[in-house]
């Protein structure tokens, strides 16, 4: 194991990697911005060095200053959390090509995976289902009706030059498909100067369902079961919660196992997530995360398993000592990002100072915050500073007990995200699990 | 000649004076403007809200620097109305 890790982050996730390190005899490393002087994270380290400015650009995202400072310090690796520099390889490849480890995949499989394409490309060959589209650009709007009637509408048709959903046209099998097809060829010609487009099934009500893995260099590969993230907002997830209640333990068998065989014949190393959307009781693959999560909790709380003590471990070259067969999860448990922001203001973000700061306790609590009070959330940054994560014997259990935590939870100084938690814990739709992906923009009404 | 307009921030953030590090900046000092030019942003964690001025004029002075925290209602930058 290493003597020493450098964190390359700041915040709840800072802290987290500092708490693995602890526990593993790790002499923890921080660095830190100008404003992040007196951060949380800062004081819990061991040693801490500046690398820069407020800016993250300056700071956070300075690859080249956070190597020499892990260098400096004596660091052995360098974990990234997640954001900033997490999905970069270029600045993974650096860090293997400096005297310190890489904690996360090895760069040419973070480049593979952070292709989107590349990467469906490659967990369909490995036989994981992706949505159906034709792989080639269509030249009629007849190809349009076909594919439909084949694999059901609506269907979305799409500029092969580009992505984000820009140019993008969500077609039903009544409306006038040949305009539709004329038009999506000239916004993807305006758009990318390319009026080539394809056709794909466009999925209007899923769920997001995402399958946490671990890998070692030795070829072991293990699933920690799934997380439901269908509680969004802007492609931001907000809760996040195991089981999913969408599944039945066999389609949740299936899923994992999916996943997990898909990373392993990929060759993939480390902690990673493997995201599908789910619909109409089919899953279809959309991204791999090649980095640990935010909700990366929920999985432990259910399974025991310490995730980023096994994302160091793993980079440090040990291998995973437990069978598949030996992740069992009990209970249910739900993740709440309390984030510096006013659910009655569209979700505006607003830094500030916390002048009073009385998270939840008692059983099936954990809290992952990255303040205490009287710290202040800086401008800088991502306005998410803590997470509460709730356990409970089924489903029912978990959420009465959200709603016990989240009323007994105290935060002055900034607005935060927790009313819209309380009111999500109180809507039939969610307590039914009959939410998806657009609940929150389409279905809930905002108090 | 009027009084220089002081521009306020309208709400705590970050002072960007360029709309990305590799653009150039809105507005320079001695620069024209029309009301309703956006001479900057406030960067509020991953959202961004334009700082515009709201008289035809001439950028006097920048009073703070870019990419610096500001609190609401801080003097950003003062224009001479013309």
């Amino acid at each position: 194991m290493f003597e020493k890790v450098l964190i390359a982050n700041r915040g709840e996730i800072a802290i987290r990697i500092i708490q693995a390190c602890r526990e593993l005899g790790v002499t923890p490393v921080a660095i830190y911005s100008d404003t992040d002087e007196n951060a949380k994270h800062v004081r819990l380290a061991d040693e801490a060095y500046n690398v820069g400015g407020s800016v993250a650009r300056k700071s956070y995202l300075d690859g080249e200053t956070i190597i020499d400072t892990a260098e400096r310090a004596d660091a052995g690796a360098i974990h990234p959390g997640y954001g900033f520099l997490a999905e970069n390889a270029d600045f993974a490849r650096a860090v293997e090509e400096s005297e310190c480890t890489w904690v996360g995949p090895p760069s040419d499989i973070m480049e593979q995976f952070g292709e989107k394409t590349q990467a469906r490309n490659l967990m369909a060959e490995t036989g994981v289902p992706i949505v159906p589209g034709t792989t080639d650009s269509i030249e009629s709007a007849d190809a349009v009706r076909e594919f439909g009637d084949e694999h059901g509408f609506p269907v979305a048709i799409k500029a092969a030059g580009g992505g984000g959903g820009r140019g993008m046209r969500v077609v039903e099998r009544d409306d006038d498909i040949d305009s539709e097809f004329e038009e999506a060829r000239q916004e993807a010609e305006a758009y990318f100067s390319n009026p080539d487009v394809y056709v794909e099934r466009f999925l209007d009500d899923p769920k997001h369902i995402e399958v946490q893995v671990l890998a070692d260099e030795h070829g072991n590969v293990r699933h920690l079961g799934e997380r439901d993230c269908s509680t969004q907002r802007r492609q931001q997830k907000l809760i996040e919660e195991t089981p999913s209640p969408a599944l039945d333990d066999e389609q949740r068998a299936a899923l994992c196992e999916t996943a997990r065989q898909g990373v392993a014949e990929a060759g993939y190393v480390n902690a990673g997530t493997v995201e599908f959307l789910y619909q109409d009781g089919e899953y279809y693959f959309i991204e791999v995360n090649a980095r640990i999560q935010v909700e990366h909790t929920v999985s432990e709380a259910v399974t025991g398993i310490d995730i980023v003590k096994w994302q160091l471990r793993i980079a440090a070259g040990e291998e995973l000592d437990f069978d598949q067969s030996a992740v069992e999860p009990r209970d249910a448990a739900i993740e709440f990002r309390i984030n510096a922001e006013d659910p009655s203001e569209g979700f505006e973000p607003m830094p500030g100072t916390i002048e009073s700061y009385r998270p939840p306790r008692g059983i099936g609590i954990r809290v992952d915050d990255g303040v205490d009070e009287g710290d202040d959330i800086a401008p800088f940054y991502d306005s998410m500073f803590g997470k509460f994560v709730v356990t409970g014997q089924t489903r029912e259990e978990a959420i009465e007990r959200s709603k016990r935590a989240l009323d007994e939870t105290t935060i002055e100084g900034v607005p935060t995200t927790i009313p819209f938690h309380q009111q999500v814990l109180g809507d039939e739709q969610f307590r039914r699990a009959e939410h998806s992906t657009t609940y929150v923009e389409e279905q809930l009404d905002l108090e | 000649m009027a009084d220089n307009v002081i521009i306020e921030a309208p709400m705590p953030g970050v002072f960007y004076r360029r709309p990305d590090p590799e653009e150039p900046v809105f507005a320079e000092e001695g620069d024209d403007v029309d009301a309703g030019d956006k001479v900057a942003l406030i960067g509020v964690m991953k959202s961004f809200h334009d700082v515009t001025v709201d008289t035809d004029g001439v950028v006097t002075e920048f009073l703070v620097d870019n990419e610096s925290e500001v609190e609401a209602g801080d003097a950003l930058l003062t224009v001479a109305p013309s």
